[in-house]
C-alpha cells in the first residue's frame, strides 16, 4: 500500500523475475551479451541513487528480491514472469524452483507465473499440465524471440501453439503476458510487430493477453491492435523508468495509451530486477501530464490508482481491501477510449 | 576513429563518411553517421589499391539483426560506390549475430545467403513499411505544428499549399513524400497514406491520432536507442549529431 496526499493506493508489481546471469550460469557469450544489455538499460534509465553495481545486477536471490521489491510495504502483491533462455544460460535465465519456492513461502505477496514454448511439442504440453497443477498456474510468460536449437523465434499464431493456448484454457491458465524479442522467422518481416497477438486475441476471447513493454518498440502497432480487441492489455514493464530520464516521452506512451486501450487495460511494472518498484511508484502518482502537451488530458488519481495495481489485481483476483476499489471507467469496449479529450475532439 | 592517408590517396576519409551519411537506419529515420553508428573509417593505399575499412556498431548487442543486416549491407554499397575505391570491408562490431553478417556479406552471400532458413524473401517490404512510418511521422508533425498555431484549422481540407513554405517540418514532409511516389503540388492533400489512401472528413482526426503514435514510437525509439549507444560506448556522444530541426515538436528532454 502506498500512501500519500491522503490517497490510498493498492499496488501489484505485474512483472519481477529472479533470474541468475552469473559467469558460471552463462553458457555462451550470448548469456553475456543479455545481461549486459539489461544492465545498459538499468544504467541508461535508472536516477544515479537507484543505480546498481554490474556484480549485484548479475543475480539477487530470493531474500534480496522480497526486501527490494516489498521495500517500506509499498507493494502489496508481485507477479513472476520468467524467461527461459535455455539457449543462453545452463540452468536458464529465471530460476524456476527458486522463485516457485518463494511465492509457496508467500502466497499473499507472490504469484508465480511460468512459461511454455510451443517448439517443445506435445512433450511441452504434458510438462505444462504437470507445471499447471503443481504450481497452480493461473498466468504464463511467452517470449516469442527465444532460441530453440535451430530456431530463433516463433510466432503466437505457429499451429502448436494454438494447442498450448487450448490447453491454457482448459487449465484455468487466463493470463498469457507476451514478450517480444528482435529475432523471429521470418526475419525479413518486423519481428516486433504485434500483429499474431491480434489473431489470438480474437480466437481465445476467454483469455487476457498482456503485451508487455506496451509493445515497444512498436508502440503504435501495440495501440492499434489493442483499441480493436477487448481481450488485449498494455504492461508497462520498460516503459515505466522513462519517467525519470524522458518524462516528456513517458507522457507521450501514457497519453497513447489512455486514448487507445483505457485505464482499465493498462498494468504497472518495475520489470524488477531491471529496476526497483519503490521509485517508480513514487514517481508516478507524482506524475503528471506536462500542461504544453495539450493533446493530451490531465492523469487523474482514479486512473493511477488502477494502473498501479487495481486492474492486475482483477486479472489476478487479489483480494484488494474494499475502500480502495474503484469501478471500470464506462468506456467502449473497442476504439478510442476518450477521444474527447484529444486535441482533436473538434475537427 | 584512424584515418590512414597516403600522399597519393585518391578516397579521403570525409568522402567515404559523406558516402555512409546516405546510409538510414529505417526504423530511426536518421543517417547511421548522425546516430554515432560508425565506429572508425579507414583509408589506405592508393590508386587501384585504395582500401576501405568500415566498423559499425549498434546500442545493443540484440538489435533486430535483419535491421542490422540493412544497415551493414547499405553502408557496403554505398563506399563501394565511392569512385577511386577497390577494397571495401564493413564490419559490424559486438552485436549477437556479428559473425554470420560479416561472413555472409564478406562473401556476397546476400541476406538469404546468410541467414539460410531464417530468411523467406527480401528484407524490401520491411524497408518499404518503415519507410512509408517515415513518411507518416512526418506528416504528423507537419499538421500538429500547424494545429498548435491555429488549433480551428480544417486538418481534412488541408492540401500542401497551406503547409507554410520553408519550414523545416513542411520541407521535410516533401522529402517523405517523394521517397514514397505521393505528389508535391500545392493542391495535394496533406492527409494521405502512402499509397495515396484518403481518410473521409469525419475519420481525419482518427487517422491523425494514429499517425500520432507512429510518430511517437519514431521519435521515441530514437532518443532511446542514441542515448543506450553513448551508455554502451562511453564518448560516442562526441559522433552523434543532434536529432534535425524538422522534427522540433515536443522535445523530449533527457535527464542523467
Amino acid at each position: 500500500m502506498y500512501s500519500k496526499d491522503g490517497e490510498q493506493y493498492y499496488v501489484v508489481d505485474a512483472h519481477i523475475a529472479l533470474w541468475d546471469a552469473r559467469p558460471e550460469n552463462q553458457r555462451n557469450i550470448h548469456g553475456k551479451q543479455f545481461i549486459d544489455c539489461f544492465y545498459d538499460y538499468h544504467r541508461n534509465l535508472s536516477p544515479e541513487s537507484e543505480t546498481w553495481g554490474y556484480e549485484e545486477y548479475l543475480y539477487q536471490g530470493g531474500e534480496r528480491l522480497m526486501r527490494d521489491v516489498f521495500v517500506d510495504g509499498i507493494v502489496d502483491h508481485a507477479v513472476f514472469q520468467p524467461a527461459r533462455l535455455a539457449e543462453f544460460y545452463h540452468r536458464g535465465f529465471g530460476q524456476t524452483e527458486e522463485a516457485f519456492a518463494l511465492a509457496q513461502a508467500h502466497p499473499d505477496k507472490l504469484t508465480y507465473n511460468h512459461y511454455w514454448d510451443p517448439r517443445d511439442g506435445e512433450n511441452g504440453l504434458e510438462k505444462l499440465r504437470e507445471n499447471a497443477e503443481r504450481m497452480q498456474l493461473t498466468g504464463v510468460k511467452l517470449y516469442t524471440a527465444d532460441w530453440h536449437g535451430e530456431s530463433r523465434g516463433w510466432k503466437l499464431t505457429d499451429p502448436m501453439a494454438y494447442r498450448y493456448f487450448e490447453v491454457c484454457r482448459e487449465l484455468g491458465i487466463r493470463n498469457i503476458h507476451i514478450h517480444k524479442g528482435p529475432t523471429i522467422r521470418p526475419l525479413d518481416r518486423d519481428a516486433f510487430d504485434v500483429a499474431d497477438v491480434d489473431h489470438v486475441a480474437t480466437d481465445f476471447t476467454d483469455l487476457n493477453f498482456v503485451v508487455e513493454h506496451v509493445g515497444l518498440p512498436r508502440l503504435e502497432d501495440f495501440c492499434w491492435i489493442a483499441t480493436q480487441e477487448p481481450n488485449v492489455y498494455g504492461g508497462l514493464a520498460v516503459a515505466m523508468p522513462f519517467i525519470h530520464t524522458r518524462p516528456r516521452y513517458f507522457a507521450q506512451i501514457m497519453g497513447e495509451l489512455l486514448y487507445w486501450i483505457g485505464e482499465d487495460r493498462i498494468l504497472f511494472s518495475s520489470d524488477y530486477a531491471l529496476w526497483t518498484p519503490k521509485w517508480l511508484v513514487e514517481r508516478f502518482v507524482d506524475f503528471q501530464i506536462p500542461e504544453d502537451m495539450t493533446e493530451y488530458a490531465p492523469i487523474t488519481t482514479a486512473q493511477r490508482k488502477k494502473v498501479l495495481g487495481l486492474n492486475a489485481a482483477r486479472l489476478y483476483d487479489l483480494q484488494v481491501p474494499e475502500h480502495l476499489r474503484l469501478p471500470e471507467a464506462d468506456e467502449t469496449q473497442t476504439g478510442p477510449r476518450d477521444p474527447a479529450a484529444a486535441d482533436l475532439a473538434t475537427v | 576513429m584512424t584515418a590512414v592517408l597516403t600522399d597519393r590517396a585518391a578516397v579521403s576519409e570525409r568522402e567515404v563518411r559523406a558516402a555512409l551519411g546516405t546510409v538510414v537506419d529505417p526504423e530511426l529515420d536518421e543517417p547511421i553517421t548522425d546516430l554515432g553508428f560508425v565506429r572508425s573509417v579507414a583509408v589506405a593505399g592508393s590508386g587501384d589499391g585504395v582500401h576501405v575499412e568500415v566498423h559499425l556498431r549498434l546500442p545493443t548487442s540484440f538489435c533486430a539483426p535483419n535491421f542490422a543486416w540493412l544497415m551493414v549491407s547499405d553502408a557496403s554499397d554505398a563506399v563501394s560506390a565511392v569512385p577511386g575505391v577497390g577494397r571495401v570491408v564493413v564490419e559490424l562490431d559486438d552485436h549477437h549475430d556479428s559473425e554470420l553478417i560479416n561472413r555472409g556479406l564478406a562473401a556476397g552471400l546476400g541476406y538469404r545467403g546468410t541467414f539460410g532458413h531464417e530468411a523467406e524473401e527480401s528484407l524490401d517490404e520491411l524497408r518499404a513499411t518503415f519507410t512509408r512510418k517515415a513518411h507518416t511521422a512526418a506528416m504528423e508533425r507537419a499538421v500538429t505544428a500547424l494545429l498548435r498555431l491555429d488549433p480551428a484549422v480544417d486538418v481534412a481540407a488541408l492540401t500542401l499549399g497551406d503547409l507554410p513554405a520553408g519550414e523545416p517540418t513542411t520541407e521535410a514532409l516533401l522529402r517523405r513524400r517523394a521517397a514514397v511516389g505521393l505528389p508535391l503540388d500545392p493542391g495535394a492533400p496533406v492527409l494521405v497514406e502512402a499509397d495515396g489512401t484518403r481518410p473521409t472528413h469525419d475519420a481525419a482526426a482518427h487517422f491523425l491520432r494514429r499517425a500520432r503514435s507512429v510518430r511517437i514510437s519514431v521519435d521515441g525509439n530514437a532518443h532511446f536507442c542514441r542515448g543506450l549507444l553513448t551508455t554502451r560506448y562511453p564518448g560516442s556522444e562526441a559522433d552523434q549529431t543532434p536529432r534535425p530541426e524538422d522534427r522540433p515538436l515536443i522535445p523530449l528532454e533527457v535527464r542523467s
